[in-house]
């Protein structure tokens, strides 16, 4: 064990890149956070500084889980998952409910989303299904994974919070697509999701709430009400477009300080980026969003095993999929279903889990330079 | 530290699928910054002008409204502060919840909070509710967090402090309606602005309006003020003064009380209308709020017509007060001479008709004093005959009967004088030598209006020259100069030697000493006029009791005091109210001698030590007369 740590302690090019990476985004979080939050919270501790101390808690979170091997946590990620799925339970029958959805468990003066923590145990269990032995048949590499997933997909659709039980799912359809799937079974999942589909169209839209339904046909058709549903997302397109190619410079964005654009320290954070800092700061955070997820998918190339490299892949694709569905939607290219931008939007669980998540990734990378070494 | 527990098959598999997945990513996020680039870059212009559009709004800032004075400086109209409250579609996410908030909340009629709110754009305030009390605004303002969009301003509220007095002549003021915002005369105003809809506040609009300010605003989502960003202030309006001395307004509305009719009181010198009171009348403090469509509709369909202004509108047979018209036009043609005599049996023969005098068996042998004094009829039928209608016609013209005085209120009625040519015209009839008969005792086809006969008697105790009756005095910034002063214009309209003129005018004083207007006799000044009984229908019927009300005639009197250099000229009107001489002229004798006695031209320049009728002033004027 110590030669292990006296290894780490050299960090090379690459690390210094990635941590570097992380700071920038989610300094440019909290500076954003600051920005919308500043005046007016009359709280002992503003937002941007909760925020500051997630990110501490999450940088402790990012250390931890990259000392630890991963082998190690996949042997436990079965166990991990059920205790997940456990929580996601008891938030469906007792969790604290904000604006309508119960998504929340109380703890002490805190509360945190197992929803958002349930993530990394499930892509554990994924991981190590695919790599403990090769899967063939379109029933061990489609259906067994899929009713893995389903339950902890069901069970976030129902608190009801849209955005994270897709993004969930991400990881399912990413990891299919990276052991690879035939031509011809994708051929009839296909065909088969299109036959299913008015069946399933019915139960899913059923089971949607109001407001999901109309985020969903607010997209569609995004002006046909400019005071109704639409109204967020083309104030948020209002925003990001009034920001021009300089911005409207820090703290001078009127779209959130005069609420026009609700969220604006979650959800929409993007929307207030890039209205005070134009096309070039938003450029600069998808820039760094990239370089970041380039990284990670250079991990998985290198990772030195199935699994290691299938965790690096999921990682990566829920990244990307949050990043790209919660700026698409700033910009009206996706549906408002309420997915935060992972480090910069406020949100304690959402930063810890997605720091923590980064740490897995580090610990895939380490395991290879422990080789190497 | 390899767990042999996990395969490691399929590595190069999924690795191989890495450059896939590259691929994919880059084009995904590309699509983003294609799309940021769309928005923020090529179209950044655009979005920068709705985000300003967002935040920042015009506020149309109505000036306060100039007020009206009397001659002396008593308030008639003035405006009061007042709560308005406004809503802006475009700031309320929810429109049925707020809606249901309001009427909750103030009360409201539902349905017609719809049909206002229908009716309008998003962009523009709309008005919702005018006059909310102090208390509804307070509750409003506490409840601003869950009213997004309702915004409360203060507005001015025209009121009438006097109540329903000399409201013909004040008139009130409404909301433009589309149909005058289309007129050049109120080019720039917008939906909503208050203006005068009749009187003075019609006519005088321009002056009285002010000129309307504009504030840029910040605001937030809620439509809420967060910031003035700059402000052009509103200008108040000017002061409209009346040459009406309220005193005497309110006299004269008051000697009418419930009958229906006018009275005009003019100076004669100068043609300043001292009273215009037209009855029945009504309360342009309600009018000017705003009436609902019932209540406009029971005002419209009042038969009695209250909106009518009796004095300038009313057109009427003129009666004997017609015969100093005639007895003018009769000296200057030299169809009769002052000592001439004519024969009066009571009645006088035209063809196979008889025209009787309203005396039974005769004046006897009547000279123009006489015929003037008794009202002999018969006189003036042998006189008309001998002039012919076109004589009648040309003389009556010049006294400016059949045509508008030009009074500066609106909606003046001409009255009507016949001749042949009128008659072919209008009716495709040939003129009747009869009908000359029926006009030279005013009546037939000739009209006149109460304003028209004042005119008239003032021309006659005024030596002939005649004054335009106006009834605004001048215009005045509020606290600073006169911005249009009115100069009276005279105009000479009789040819009459003087020596004639003064018969015309000893004839009218001994109407009132000895003759048919004995009860307008005044211990205090010497008055001069003449009476007149209209006739509504030809029916000649033995007793007035037998009649019914609206086949009644007209009373009237028209007189001028004091005889030797006339200050004040009356014209008295009474609807169905029987015999001049018995039911006006006790009224037009009581509003002389209460000019006399307040004093009202004692003064040359009332105004002239008032620059600003200040409260005080007001109070100490109220001591002195009210």
């Amino acid at each position: 064990m110590g030669e292990q740590w006296s290894r780490r302690r050299g960090l090379d090019g690459f690390d210094w890149c990635f941590c570097g990476i992380i700071l920038v985004l989610s300094s440019m979080g909290v500076l954003t956070i600051y920005s919308v939050t500043a005046e007016g919270s009359g709280t002992q501790f503003p937002l941007y500084v909760k925020q500051a101390i997630w990110i501490g808690v999450g940088t402790l979170a990012f250390l931890v889980v990259s000392g630890i091997d991963y082998h190690k946590l996949a042997r436990w990620s079965y166990l991990l998952y059920g205790f997940a799925l456990l929580l996601l339970v008891v938030v469906f029958f007792s969790g604290k409910s904000s604006r309508g959805a119960q998504r929340w468990i109380a703890l002490g003066p805190m509360a945190f989303q197992p929803s958002e923590f349930v993530k990394i145990p499930m892509l554990l269990v994924l991981a190590v299904y695919y790599s403990t032995q090769t899967r063939r048949g379109w029933w061990y590499r489609v259906i067994v994974p899929a009713l893995i997933t389903l339950p902890g997909f069901f069970l976030i659709l129902k608190q009801p919070d849209l955005g994270s039980s897709l993004s969930f799912l991400s990881i399912y359809v990413t990891l299919l697509f990276a052991v690879g799937i035939k031509s011809k079974t994708l051929g009839v999942v296909l065909l088969s999701a299109l036959m299913l589909f008015p069946f399933a169209w019915s139960e899913l839209w059923g089971s949607l709430h109001d407001y999901q339904k109309e985020r969903i046909l607010s997209f569609v058709d995004p002006e046909y009400d400019q005071a109704g549903k639409g109204y967020q997302g083309l104030q948020s397109r209002i925003a990001v477009g009034s920001g021009e190619l300089i911005g409207k410079g820090f703290h001078s964005g009127t779209q959130t300080r005069f609420k026009f654009l609700p969220e604006g320290h979650t959800d929409f954070i993007f929307a207030v980026l890039a209205e005070e800092w134009g096309f070039l700061g938003g450029l600069l955070c998808i820039s760094l969003f990239l370089a970041l997820l380039l990284l990670g998918l250079e991990i998985a190339a290198k990772a030195k095993d199935t699994l290691g490299a299938l965790l690096a892949i999921g990682l990566v694709g829920m990244l990307t999929f949050n990043m790209v569905v919660n700026v698409g939607m700033t910009i009206g290219l996706a549906p408002i279903v309420g997915i935060p931008l992972p480090l910069l939007s406020y949100g304690g669980s959402v930063t810890i889990v997605t720091m923590a998540a980064l740490g897995l990734l580090f610990s895939v990378k380490k395991e290879r330079l422990t080789l190497l070494a | 530290m390899t767990d042999p527990g996990f395969q490691s098959t399929g590595l190069a598999d999924i690795q191989g699928r890495l450059l896939f997945i590259k691929i994919v990513v880059l084009i995904i996020v590309g699509l983003l910054v294609v799309r940021l680039w769309q928005l923020q870059v090529r179209d950044g212009t655009y979005y920068r002008s709705l985000s300003h559009d967002n935040r920042t709004r015009s506020v149309l800032l109505h000036p306060v409204r100039g007020f009206i004075y009397d001659r002396n400086g008593i308030v008639l109209a003035n405006s009061v502060p007042s709560f308005s409250l406004y809503v802006q579609l475009s700031d309320v996410p929810a429109r049925e919840a707020l809606i249901g908030k309001l009427v909750k909340l103030l009360s409201l009629d539902k349905r017609k909070l719809n049909k206002k709110i229908q009716a309008h754009g998003e962009r523009t305030p709309i008005r919702l509710k005018k006059g909310v009390s102090l208390k509804e605004a307070a509750l409003v303002e506490s409840h601003r967090l869950d009213l997004p969009g309702v915004v409360i301003r203060p507005e001015f509220q025209r009121n009438n402090p006097q109540g329903a007095y000399a409201a013909h002549v004040l008139g009130y003021v409404g909301s433009a309606s589309e149909e005058q915002l289309a007129r050049e005369e109120f080019q720039g105003l917008s939906l909503g602005s208050v203006i005068g809809q009749y009187g003075v506040e019609q006519i005088y609009e321009k002056a009285l309006r002010g000129r309307a300010g504009r504030k840029l605003i910040e605001v937030n989502a809620l439509g809420h003020e967060k910031r003035m960003i700059s402000a052009d202030k509103p200008k108040v309006g000017n002061d409209v003064h009346l040459t009406i001395d309220f005193r005497l307004q309110k006299l004269a509305e008051d000697l009418l009380g419930e009958e229906a009719g006018a009275i005009v009181a003019l100076d004669p010198r100068t043609g300043e209308v001292l009273a215009l009171a037209s009855r029945p009348s009504f309360d342009p403090n309600a009018l000017s709020r705003g009436l609902r469509s019932d209540e406009w509709n029971d005002i419209l369909q009042d038969t009695s017509h209250p909106l009518t202004n009796r004095a300038i509108q009313g057109q009427y047979p003129p009666g004997s007060t017609f015969k100093i018209i005639m007895a003018t036009a009769g000296l200057e043609t030299n169809a009769i001479g002052l000592t001439d005599t004519l024969h009066c049996g009571g009645r006088f023969r035209l063809g196979n008709r008889t025209f009787r005098d309203w005396k039974k068996y005769g004046h006897g042998a009547v000279d123009l004093h006489k015929a003037i004094t008794d009202s002999c009829d018969v006189y003036f039928y042998r006189l008309g005959h001998r002039m012919g209608v076109e004589t009648i016609a040309t003389y009556a013209k010049q006294f400016g009967l059949g045509a508008r005085t030009g009074i500066d209120l609106p909606a003046e009625g001409t009255g009507l004088i016949p001749s042949t040519e009128w008659k072919r015209q209008a009716l495709g009839e040939p003129w009747y030598p009869g009908e000359t008969i029926s006009v030279a005792i005013g009546q037939g086809y000739v009209t006149v209006t109460p304003l028209q006969m004042a005119k008239v008697i003032a021309t006659i105790g005024n030596n002939g020259i005649s004054a335009q009756p106006h009834v605004v005095r001048g215009v005045r910034e509020r606290g600073g100069e006169w911005i249009e002063k009115w100069n009276p214009t005279q105009a000479p309209s009789l040819a009459l030697q003087p020596h004639q003129l003064e018969a015309i005018q000893a004839a009218l004083a001994a109407v009132v000493t000895e003759g048919t207007a004995r009860r307008a006799r005044s211990s205090m000044v010497k008055i001069a006029g003449k009476t007149g009984t209209a006739q509504v229908v030809s029916l000649r019927q033995k007793s007035e009791e037998d009649v019914p009300k609206q086949f009644r005639d007209h009373a009237w009197f028209v007189a001028y005091a004091p005889f030797e250099n006339p200050g004040i000229a009356v014209a008295v009107l009474l609807e169905h109210m029987g015999h001049g001489g018995s039911a006006a002229a006790p009224l037009a004798k009581e509003l002389i001698e209460a000019y006399f006695s307040y004093g009202v031209d004692e003064k040359e320049e009332p105004q002239a030590s008032l620059a600003v009728p200040s409260h005080k002033m007001m109070k100490k004027r109220t001591r002195l007369y009210g």
